[in-house]
């Protein structure tokens, strides 16, 4: 069953001249962890929109086709009922934060949700642990680095443990390392609690090994859909212009140079070293 | 050419950012300066062309210490692109803004007006020339930023995260850019965390870490050393990674962009067939 579905989804802002997405049918499948990719300006920032309910409920505008987030209509319901199922991480951190420290920014959706005080405590210690910032919970948001501050965002969405995760580019401002951290929280999350996730990158290299549905957009449209190692090797991917992960683009060569490689298409390095592991051994 | 000579560097709040820094940068380089959140990096290069002074030692561009002229007067050899773009803009059209800092420097109106079109130009912003810089797109805000600071010619560009948010596409063009500057023997600095972009750039790469450099040198050597990355909380490129996984099968440690794995992995495994 589909935990979200758009039908023929089509949006304008208000005062824009075309659709920033344009006729618009997926369906996400619960516990699935999904990328959603395209060059910038395609669309996936007002999909997310769309999937929260800041469109059409914040920003006004014309929205055509159906949107279904938990068995629920999206134009339907109020944003903060939508709030309890679905939490989003938003591109710029800043335009997020307003609490005066860290903790009570990562309890503002609990307190809304009227949670018990020790539950309370009990899951924002857990989401200032994850997001490894607890250190710092009694720090003033705006004072922190782009870096911290997306992670006191993220931590805000985990405490709330929704069945879904929105995250647009939630890691651009932060080190490898802390990149990396963070997206391997965000993947546990998934395989163990069966956390929805979509994620919207431009940085595959980092995140099409997490993925194991992928949605690529271009011009507002949803042009390729599906199993990410047969997507990021089609030669459409390539042309729109997507950074297909390094790996799979060696994988790729080699085999145009037929170099007779296992047929598991990589996604990351560790796959690609085992794939090379194995042709060295067999020749 | 700059010149950092043991630079120290207290925030008004105590925080340490800079503790010892001593770099030279020559006329045409092209360096990457990489390390963790805070490891000073930003710090360090608002030194160049002199928003912030020194609290120790000292910093040097073209012989001149930082702290004898004024910032206006080092803008004009050292543009700055910061990180976020916004903060730059402030004008009601692009054209506008990119003429701006002319003006300031005070050049004349036919050669304010040819750099303009040049400007606009070469960043790909003539059809926006017209357009108020908040109605664009985040990357292409950066590019207008890019192109105010390109205006007025300085010797010496940098950017600050020039990549974060650009799509595939935009960091091609950047890399095509950087290299058209290099041509021109431009000093370029750029300050980032993306490795993969890095990779394909071939760099000097200057590494941070708490205030320090712990690491100089051409980023084949540099972002090949695990040991000494993971310091500065850098991960190596994916290229890399594969072949260090592999360095017990006799492969070369030392490869960081496709096409050169490529070539590697071809002889190698051509090799085992015949």
């Amino acid at each position: 069953m589909s935990i979200i579905e758009t039908k023929n989804l089509t949006y304008t802002y208000p005062g824009g001249t075309k659709p920033s997405i344009e006729d618009v049918s997926i369906k996400i499948k619960k516990g699935e962890f999904i990328l959603i990719t395209g060059p910038s300006g395609c669309g996936k920032t007002t999909l997310c929109r769309c999937f929260n309910g800041l469109i059409p409920h914040f920003y006004q505008g014309e929205l055509k086709g159906d949107v279904t987030v938990v068995g629920l209509k999206v134009a339907e319901q109020p944003i903060y009922e939508l709030a309890k199922h679905v939490g989003l991480v938003f591109q710029n951190p800043e335009n997020q934060l307003f609490a005066l420290s860290v903790e009570k920014d990562v309890a503002f959706g609990l307190e809304n949700l009227g949670v018990q005080r020790e539950e309370m405590l009990k899951r924002v210690n857990w989401a200032l642990k994850l997001a490894g910032i607890y250190d710092i919970r009694e720090r003033t948001p705006h004072e922190l680095s782009g870096g911290q501050q997306q992670r006191v965002a993220i931590a805000s969405v985990l405490a709330m443990q929704p069945e879904v995760i929105i995250l647009d580019e939630p890691t651009s401002f932060l080190d490898p390392l802390g990149a990396k951290k963070i997206f391997e929280v965000i993947y546990d999350l998934n395989r163990k609690l069966g956390i929805t996730v979509i994620l919207v990158e431009h940085r595959l290299d980092l995140t099409a090994r997490y993925a194991n549905h992928i949605i690529i957009m271009d011009n507002g449209k949803s042009v390729l859909d599906g199993e990410p190692r047969k997507i990021l090797s089609s030669e459409e991917a390539l042309l729109i212009g997507v950074g297909i992960p390094k790996p799979t683009r060696l994988y790729q060569m080699l085999q145009k140079d037929k170099v007779n490689l296992d047929n598991i298409i990589p996604l990351s390095s560790d796959e690609m070293a085992t794939v090379l592991r194995e042709a060295l051994k067999s020749q | 050419m700059i010149e950092a000579r043991d630079l120290y560097f207290t925030y008004p709040n105590g925080v340490e950012a800079l503790k010892g820094v001593s770099l030279k940068i020559k006329n045409g380089e092209f360096v990457a300066i990489m390390g963790e959140n805070g490891a000073g990096k930003t710090t360090l290069i608002k030194h160049f062309n002199g928003l912030l002074k020194p609290t120790g030692g000292s910093v040097f561009i073209d012989e001149t210490e930082t702290t004898k002229v004024t910032v206006a007067t080092l803008a004009r050899k050292v543009g700055f692109v910061f990180q976020n773009a916004d903060k730059q803009l402030f004008s009601e059209t692009v054209e506008e803004e990119i003429a701006f800092a002319l003006k300031n420097f005070g050049f004349k109106e036919n050669i304010i007006r040819r750099r303009v079109t040049w400007a606009l130009n070469l960043l790909d912003l003539t059809q926006y020339r017209k357009t108020s810089p908040f109605m664009l797109s985040g990357g292409e805000r950066k590019r207008v930023a890019l192109a105010s600071v390109l205006a007025w010619k300085p010797r010496v560009l940098i950017l600050d995260e020039p990549t974060i948010g650009q799509d595939h596409q935009q960091k091609e063009k950047l890399l095509q850019f950087i290299l058209q500057m290099k041509t021109q023997r431009k000093t370029i600095i750029i300050v980032t965390h993306d490795v993969e972009f890095v990779a394909e750039c071939h760099p000097r790469v200057i590494l941070m870490s708490q205030g320090r450099i712990i690491a100089d040198g051409e980023a084949r050597k540099i972002l090949t050393n695990p040991e000494i990355l993971i310091q500065a909380s850098i991960v190596p490129p994916q290229i890399t990674q594969i072949f260090l996984q592999l360095s017990n099968l006799k492969l070369p440690r030392e490869v960081i962009d496709t096409y050169e794995a490529r070539e590697k992995l071809l002889n190698l495994l051509e090799k085992k067939a015949e």
